[in-house]
């Protein structure tokens, strides 16, 4: 894990003049998500966990296929699209809750922990922003995490494949036909766009927890959750509306609404299980408010994170 | 060169006064001790240089504010607060990599030569590593960075004899030079007293006293007195008096008490007091102002 460095610190050192060799701005930044990754194991661990459960579990529901597969082809003479996607489907949804997850828990300690355990004190005594450190930290929910997904969802799903053809040529099936009928790639291209979509989409729901983890002394769980929930309650108490709530839903899910089509051209609702690559809507995804708004809220948030961290201290 | 000057230098939390207007000039190459009681504004003063505090006043760092600049500052500035802030969870070869991967001036090869001399093992977790041989740690990377000004808050807080002897050693041969800059607080003042150059004594957020190291010297003299001279060595002002196996122990300001040495000498055993003795007397007999007793 270490290679890259041996490489790269010693060539800044031996400059002669002993003036400080110019440091790529990007180095910082680099070195500090490393660190996140040293620091936060979960970030890698439970999506592969996640993956490695899923595989065992699709491994032992291979051995009813045959039963299946017969009874299948008494109904129809080949399965449904559907049906045949359905497991590759869930096993890409399945790590992106479970990285949504991680996702939320890292960003609430993000900004926390460090003051706790007092090591703020030491990251504070190097050459790093503090806009580099929460740069850092945002980066791992919003970029680390989904590409995460993308990269195990997809050997993930190549495995499944193979293991689905094996498993179709003991049985007497055909695997050329899973071959053919499984749109895998089609299916990853819009996993990856749906990724990207949701990461975008949750920003300032990070951006929030980060900022909280900066300001709270303790219990930042309740710092994030309590205020939006009691801003809620107050508005339908006092208004009786639910703007607030809505607002927060639609922060939530509305990602699906604003970035793909979930109807067909008849209008009847797409099973969310395959979505054709026809169904993006990636033009109204990018012309939304929705989106904008929320990449406004999340940047003036964390810029308030990375204001806030140099007033802070070890608590 | 001036590597800290502040000027009026003040911060407060909420009606406490931690450092009250306070003058600092640091000269380049000098090791400045900052002596003081516990809540003396010690460690706000040197979290106001280090830049993790906002404060009032003048003050520059390497020609730098501290509050504005700190991640430039920290290229020339190193940092050991107390041997708890090395991340825990870290190994130790993380930490080589990490620091070599953000500090322009870090040179790895120095930092694994002093760690080749210690018995930490690169792929030991620092919460497996003693209190001791975090400090070592922490020392080798601090030292392999090629830093003008290195601040060290309790540095030695916790360990045994034995390690601090070793850590005050390893600084004054591998990393001490006439164009570094050393400012250390410690209340095991023994340890420094033949590593300073500089001793200041900070009291209620205020310098109560400034000087070098030779200056101290020749200006303090502590007698033990003969027990038939006592009336007449009192008479001369001593600044402080204490007992000690039934014998006298009078400390003299030469500056205050227009004595010289050769008279003191008449009356017993002369010498340089210890930085303690005269933290004691100067702090006593601060408090006896304050309270308006005359000691």
């Amino acid at each position: 894990m270490n290679s890259p460095s041996n490489a790269g610190p010693e060539s800044p050192l031996n400059s002669p003049t002993g003036a400080p060799a110019p440091i790529a701005e990007t180095r910082p930044l680099y070195w500090s998500v490393r660190r996140e990754l040293w620091e936060n194991r979960s970030i890698y661990i439970a999506p592969l966990a996640t993956a490695a459960v899923y595989l065992f579990g699709y491994l032992i529901s291979l051995l009813w296929v045959p039963y299946s597969m017969r009874a299948m082809a008494a109904l129809h003479s080949a399965p449904p699209l559907i049906v045949l996607a359905m497991p590759y489907s869930h096993a890409g949804m399945l790590t992106t809750v479970i990285a949504f997850i991680v996702g939320i828990f890292y960003s609430l300690d993000a900004l926390y922990g460090e003051r706790r355990d007092r090591t703020i004190l030491f990251w504070k005594s190097l050459p790093v922003s503090d806009g580099t450190t929460v740069l850092s930290k945002a980066i791992i929910p919003l970029v680390v995490l989904p590409l995460l997904v993308f990269a195990i969802t997809v050997p993930l799903q190549f495995i499944m494949r193979v293991l689905s053809m094996a498993g179709a040529l003991i049985s007497g099936g055909s695997a050329a036909a899973i071959w053919r009928q499984l749109p895998l790639f089609e299916m990853q291209v819009v996993l990856l766009y749906g990724l990207i979509v949701l990461a975008l989409w949750h920003a300032p729901i990070y951006a929030w927890l980060i900022l909280v983890s900066g300001y709270a002394r303790r219990a930042p769980f309740l710092w994030a959750v309590l205020p939006p929930i009691a801003i809620g309650v107050f508005e339908k108490l006092a208004l009786n509306t639910s703007h607030f709530g809505l607002l927060m839903q639609d922060r939530f899910f509305g990602f699906s609404a604003a970035a793909f089509d979930l109807t067909d051209k008849n209008g009847v609702p797409i099973d969310a299980h395959f979505i054709p690559l026809a169904q993006l809507a990636p033009g109204r995804f990018l012309s939304s408010p929705g989106l904008w708004i929320g990449l406004i809220v999340a940047a003036v948030l964390l810029l308030a994170a990375v204001r806030l961290r140099r007033y802070q201290g070890p608590i | 060169m001036t590597v800290i000057e502040a000027r009026g230098l003040r911060k407060t939390f909420g009606t406490t006064i931690a450092l009250d207007g306070i003058n600092l000039r640091v000269e380049e190459g000098r090791i400045l001790g900052l002596i003081g009681p516990n809540g003396a504004g010690k460690s706000t003063a040197l979290n106001a240089i280090l830049g993790l505090t906002p404060y009032h006043g003048e003050l520059k760092v390497l020609g730098r504010d501290p509050w504005t600049e700190r991640d430039q500052l920290m290229c020339d500035v190193c940092f050991i607060a107390d041997v708890a802030v090395l991340p825990r969870w870290m190994r130790v070869w993380q930490a080589l990599d990490y620091v070599a991967g953000v500090h322009p001036r870090f040179d790895r090869a120095k930092a694994e030569g002093f760690l080749a001399k210690t018995d930490i093992r690169r792929a030991s977790k620092i919460r497996e590593l003693s209190k001791g041989m975090v400090t070592q740690l922490h020392l080798a990377l601090v030292m392999a960075i090629d830093a003008r000004l290195l601040v060290l808050d309790e540095p030695t807080l916790g360990l045994d004899i034995l390690y601090r002897k070793q850590f005050y050693d390893s600084l004054l041969n591998d990393y001490f030079d006439r164009s570094r800059t050393i400012v250390v607080t410690t209340h095991q003042v023994e340890d420094v007293q033949h590593v300073l150059t500089d001793l200041m004594f900070i009291n209620r957020g205020r310098i109560v006293l400034d000087c070098s190291m030779e200056e101290f010297e020749s200006r303090y003299v502590e007698v033990t007195v003969n027990p038939e001279k006592v009336v007449a060595a009192r008479a001369l002002k001593p600044i402080h008096e204490r007992q000690v196996l039934g014998r006298g122990i009078l400390l003299f300001d030469l500056k205050l008490s227009h004595v010289d040495r050769q008279q003191l000498a008449g009356l017993g055993e002369v010498r340089t007091p210890g930085i303690a003795d005269l933290f004691v007397a100067v702090m006593g007999n601060q408090a006896g102002e304050a309270q308006g007793v005359a000691q």
